[in-house]
């Protein structure tokens, strides 16, 4: 007969937790479950996420190319871009001016995006950058198509870039600003 | 007693017949189902509706009614509609008999726990009312782990309750009741003799067949969430599923009741006077902290335990429950013409 004390030792645990839970700071002082509970009441206090959180994607449209490389390897089809060409003055004095892309919108549907981060790591120029910035519901479902200046706003919330440990100086790219 | 006219006594009988069923059902599913439950799992469950979350049940109830009542395009309307009010029904008729007082009872059978453990099955048949005419393989399958369940474990449930029976020499609950408020342990008439101290094996065995007739984890196949979905109410929506809901917490309460009734003393406590009239007033509050007891391990069962299989659900009831409560049987039959 293993199984008696198991169980009792199992109603133990439960009745435990429930235990440091109501009372946290000891049987004599007033209950406190919200300071015993491990959870945190998320409207009324919030986790600062880890910086490399996959929260939003953040343009930082004066990389983009509209090259489209990201909208073509999105496996959700969620990334709408559109660009014209425009002329750049030349580079050096004499020159033929040259063709510039220019980016007239870059949405991202966020209602389709499945944050794999594949347009984040297929990016050639580091104009997309993840963002673990993560409040951005909206009533509506059509809402959640967010377009450059959005997404441009994000930028602002990316954090700064953390060097990897030694050895690994060749990974470093991906330098928001 | 004041003699009424009918149509007031049934008027009566019905108000006290909804509070009895429906007023220790909110706060078993306050108390344990939303706030014990969270603090067990080192969370705090709700918080915002009322104060400490109090009113979330009244918040929960208001959402499920303006949810649109949803028939699956096969089901048999008929039967798929009555099935929740049939297992609601099983509850109500399950209060009829239990006491809250010396004279403050719904019916005094003289076969009352006969009768309770009779109209309990009746939510077997709503169940599988619900399974069949959902016209779904989750509810179907759900609905006939219920029957099996239910009907092994009525077995255990009404053994458990013949050594309380042969002890008092009574099925009438009212009067099971008084043999433990009159009752003495070798002369000392104290604190009477709650039978749970005479027939602890029972009391056992009817906690443990109780918590498999509430389907309360982890006994809890008929609704085994991670394999079919909410088993027979895999279907319902709205205001039917809120009935299920109320039902089975009602039943809850109600179980309760009758444990508290057969094995804790019912509405008495010690040191009164089991005929005063005072336990007219203050019988229901006692036997309301009795059912809160109670249902305080159930629910600690319920939330500590991993739930059965189905073939070591029927091994329990088979294998060890029945063949223990006719020993218990056994023994208290022959410790009664003993003594």
């Amino acid at each position: 007969m293993g199984i008696v004390p198991g169980m009792i030792k199992g109603l133990g645990v439960t009745a435990k937790t429930a235990y440091e839970t109501i009372f946290p700071d000891g049987p004599l002082k007033p209950p406190s479950p919200s300071k015993g509970a491990v959870t945190v009441q998320y409207p009324h206090e919030k986790e600062t996420p880890s910086p490399r959180a996959r929260g939003v994607i953040a343009l930082q449209e004066e990389n983009c190319t509209a090259c489209m490389l990201c909208a073509r390897e999105c496996p959700d089809w969620c990334i709408y871009i559109e660009g014209h060409k425009e002329k750049a003055p030349p580079r050096r004095a004499g020159g033929k001016p040259r063709q510039k892309n220019k980016l007239d919108r870059f949405d991202i549907d966020y209602a389709l995006c499945m944050y794999c981060g594949i347009c984040v790591e297929v990016c050639p120029f580091d104009a997309l950058f993840w963002s673990p910035e993560y409040e951005y519901s909206e009533p509506r479902i059509a809402d959640l198509l967010h377009d450059k200046s959005r997404l441009a706003e994000w930028m602002e919330t990316v954090p700064d870039f953390e060097s990897y440990e030694s050895g690994s100086e060749a990974k470093v790219r991906k330098v928001p600003r | 007693m004041i003699a009424l006219a009918f149509w007031i006594e049934t008027i009566f009988r019905s108000l006290g017949g909804l509070a009895a069923v429906l007023l220790p059902a909110g706060p078993i599913v306050y108390i344990f189902l939303f706030k014990m439950m969270s603090f067990m799992q080192s969370r705090l469950g709700p918080t915002e509706a009322g104060p400490a979350g109090t009113m979330q049940l009244l918040a929960e109830v208001g959402k499920w009614i303006q949810k649109e009542d949803i028939f699956p395009r096969k089901a048999d309307r008929l039967v798929f509609a009555a099935a929740p009010f049939v297992v609601l029904a099983s509850s109500f008729l399950l209060v009829l008999v239990v006491p809250f007082g010396p004279d403050a009872w719904f019916v005094n059978l003289d076969t009352g726990i006969y009768f309770a453990l009779a109209v309990s099955s009746v939510s077997v048949i709503g169940i599988l009312m619900a399974g069949w005419a959902s016209a779904s393989k989750y509810s179907m399958l759900g609905g006939l782990r219920a029957a099996g369940q239910l009907i092994a474990y009525e077995l255990p449930l009404v053994l458990a309750v013949m050594g309380v029976v042969i002890q008092a020499g009574t099925l009438n609950l009212q009067d099971i009741v008084l043999a433990q408020a009159e009752g003495e342990i070798f002369g000392f008439g104290g604190i009477g003799n709650p039978f749970i101290l005479t027939q602890f094996l029972g009391f056992v065995i009817f906690m443990i067949a109780m918590q498999a007739e509430l389907t309360q984890p982890p006994f809890d196949m008929p609704v085994a969430e991670s394999e079919l979905v909410t088993g027979y109410m895999t279907e319902y929506s709205g205001i039917r599923f809120l009935l299920f809901f109320i039902g089975e917490f009602a039943t809850a309460g109600i179980f309760g009741m009758l444990a508290s009734a057969l094995f804790l003393g019912g509405w008495w406590v010690p040191g009164l006077d089991p005929d005063s009239n005072l336990f007219n007033i203050i019988g229901p509050g006692i036997m309301f902290a009795k059912v809160m007891g109670v249902m305080f391990l159930v629910f600690w069962f319920r939330f500590t335990y991993p739930r059965f299989r189905e073939d070591q659900l029927q091994q329990l009831a088979w294998k060890v429950l029945i063949p223990l409560s006719l020993v218990n049987i056994v023994i208290t039959g022959i410790l009664k013409v003993a003594f």
